[in-house]
């Protein structure tokens, strides 16, 4: 995936030469292992600062949002969905955009990581198409690249950009039969109580830092709901009854937008899986309005939409 | 000053001792991370850590704190009076802590207990807690307290330093309160002849490890206008998505939020965390914000840090370099890249 930085500097030097976009929205290489820095360049020696390796898993459709400049931007699949929601929810302009599809075979965890090498710290770090070599005192490792990816990468099924204008690499071979929702399903077999006691327990350590929110490219709200303050709607403690209402809330403000880009728990600093939250959403859309969100800009969200052949009754 | 050697062996029962006097806080291992939390058992402390992944500010200044409670009930003589809340000072230590977070809380100080102003609750458990730390042997990738006027054997915030020297600690007081403490625990041993030198040794390598990754007198030097106004914020806040982390994990940011809650005909007023890094913080009544944009907010956090609070105590920055803000930003944004640029006073690349 290195050779994608070549092709994605390229393709920005070329864009921004020609007067096509502003400004290039991609990533710069992290000071810490296992972290890219989201970064806006607007000048060619800018550019030179832009990179592509597996830690690039933040979303960057969520930079998008109220831009009136003209802007390319390198995309994953999962961004490139969230685009198509962006454009959708009328928040960029198609015009505005030339997107740098990257075709992506997973962003890395580093959770996962940190997890295998116990309290060893990395120094170096060297990927390759399939592995990971990590270096540092006492330590000497190589991980197979697919056994430490984000979990919603390991089961993703949009690997490949959905709307691109150029390509900074070959198309890859989508993930076939994935089974995306085992986990919902066992929150699902579970009874009321067991459903309250594992919610609970999943939310026990929100600091209420909003990370998972604000990492979101889906929350773009001018003035979030926990934010509203005259009146004040949502306690801001970390009460158990206010970190539910937080986290059900934007949960369900995700209903059939959500498009598993897996950013939330990526940012959260304590590692809570609300993905959880999100995936019972996704599949309820997908089984009853048998709609997958930011895959077609030209298709309505399945929440503001109403077919008159609608198949339940309730609606009629 | 008195010190005390305890071998590993001995320290589950020298924790032991120390519970049975009051509460023990510790480093505890929970799930991924190590985080300070009220020991249960002695074998709960896990003293094999590098920092936890909060800081332990909370102990003093917790996220959501009930101040006092009110009835507004129409019949109640005692409407609208305002009642302490009931909080728990009995005695505790805190075993275990950096001594970089120690630190923070002196910084704190300046906050909450000052000649003018009290925090009653802040000062009430600092001084009914003992903080025993632990010298940092092995300091993270992230560490930067060298640069920041503390380091990793910085006895300055403690009321006594520990430093494991392989098969014990060695203990010793830095504060009465911290001997007072030493001198009850039984069944420790004098500090063997050779600890000296390990201890030594271990802080010369610790030190080393880190080196002196900054140089903040560029900073204090510069005009605060000229920075404010610098084009390096331009670079520095594009990736930050404002969410609070940074402030949250960070010892040494106190920022909070008062408000009421009401249910039927009581009330509680609660203090919480907040966060310069959301829009709420500084939105006035009038509807007015002035710093209503993303841009203005991740300068006020690097400002007050790095630039506002050393001009105005002149007593090094409102940073320990505990690196904890580097990294948990989902977005790698790095403090110390930004001091350098700051330093430097330039938007040109790392």
């Amino acid at each position: 995936m290195q050779a994608y930085t070549e092709r994605i500097r390229e393709a920005a030097k070329r864009l921004l030469s020609d007067g096509k976009v502003d400004v290039v929205i991609g990533f710069r290489k992290g000071t810490i292992p296992f972290m890219n820095e989201p970064y806006l360049a607007k000048t060619a020696e800018q550019v030179d600062q832009l990179v592509w390796d597996g830690n690039c898993g933040v979303n960057l459709a969520n930079y998008l949002p109220k831009r009136t400049d003209r802007v390319a931007v390198v995309a994953k699949g999962c961004d490139s969905r969230n685009i198509v929601e962006h454009i959708v929810e009328n928040q960029i302009k198609r015009e505005q955009l030339h997107i740098l599809g990257a075709p992506c075979k997973g962003m890395i965890d580093k959770r996962r990581i940190k997890a295998e090498l116990k309290g060893k710290e990395p120094t170096s770090v060297e990927e390759t198409e399939g592995e990971i070599e990590i270096k540092g005192r006492d330590l000497k490792l190589t991980l197979n690249r697919s056994d430490f990816l984000q979990e919603n990468c390991a089961i993703c099924i949009h690997r490949n950009p959905v709307l691109y204008d150029d390509l900074v690499g070959d198309l890859v071979e989508e993930q076939k039969d994935v089974d995306r929702y085992a986990d919902v399903r066992q929150v699902e077999a579970m009874s009321t109580e067991e459903k309250w006691r594992h919610f609970d327990d999943l939310i026990a350590g929100c600091i209420r830092c909003y990370a998972c929110r604000n990492a979101c490219p889906a929350c773009y709200c001018p003035t979030c709901f926990v934010d509203e303050s005259r009146p004040q709607w949502v306690g801001k403690t970390i009460d158990p009854t206010d970190t539910r209402t937080f986290h059900f809330l934007r949960a369900y403000h995700l209903a059939g937008r959500c498009t598993d880009c897996g950013a939330c728990e990526r940012s959260c600093p304590v590692d809570i899986k609300m993905r959880q939250f999100t995936k019972k959403l996704e599949k309820d859309v997908k089984e009853l309005f048998d709609y997958e969100a930011g895959i077609n800009p030209e298709m309505r969200p399945a929440l503001d939409f109403y077919r008159p052949d609608d198949p339940q009754a309730f609606i009629k | 000053m008195s010190e005390i050697y305890i071998s590993k062996e001995k320290f589950p029962e020298v924790v032991g001792q120390l519970m049975s006097h009051g509460r023990v806080f510790g480093p505890v291992f929970q799930g991924q991370f190590h985080e300070f939390a009220r020991l249960d058992k002695p074998e709960d402390i896990d003293l094999s850590f590098q920092n936890t992944r909060l800081s332990p500010k909370d102990l003093f200044h917790p996220h959501s704190e009930r101040m006092f409670t009110y009835s507004l009930a129409k019949d109640d003589p005692e409407r609208s009076i305002l009642k302490e809340a009931p909080k728990d000072y009995s005695p505790s230590v805190v075993l275990g802590i950096r001594p970089c977070d120690a630190k923070a809380f002196q910084l704190d100080d300046r906050n909450f207990d000052t000649e003018t102003i009290k925090d009653p609750w802040w000062v009430e458990r600092r001084k009914t807690t003992t903080l025993v730390g632990l010298a940092c042997n092995d300091p993270c990738n992230t560490c930067f307290c060298t640069s920041m006027e503390t380091g990793p054997f910085d006895a300055s915030g403690l009321d006594v330093l520990m430093v494991d020297v392989g098969d014990g600690y060695v203990a010793r007081s830095v504060t009465d309160k911290g001997k007072e403490c030493l001198s009850t625990l039984k069944g420790v041993q004098t500090v063997p002849a050779q600890a000296a030198e390990k201890e030594a040794q271990a802080k010369k390598a610790a030190e080393e490890s880190m080196g002196q990754v900054l140089d903040m007198k560029p900073i204090y030097e510069k005009n605060t206008l000229e920075l404010f106004h610098d084009p390096l914020w331009e670079e520095v806040h594009f990736s930050c998505i404002n969410c609070g982390t940074c402030t949250f994990v960070c010892p040494t940011c106190w920022c909070f939020d008062i408000q009421d809650e009401v249910q039927g005909d009581s009330g509680e007023r609660l203090r919480l965390w907040d966060s310069c890094m959301f829009p709420l913080f500084t939105f006035h009544g009038s509807g007015h914000n002035p710093r209503s944009q993303k841009i203005q907010r991740v300068r006020q956090r690097f400002m007050h840090k790095l630039k506002y609070y050393p001009e105005k105590y002149k007593d090094g920055p409102a940073c320990v370099g505990c690196g904890r803000c580097v990294k948990g930003c989902p977005v790698n944004i790095d403090i110390r890249h930004v001091a350098r640029l700051m330093a430097a006073s330039c938007s040109c690349p790392a």
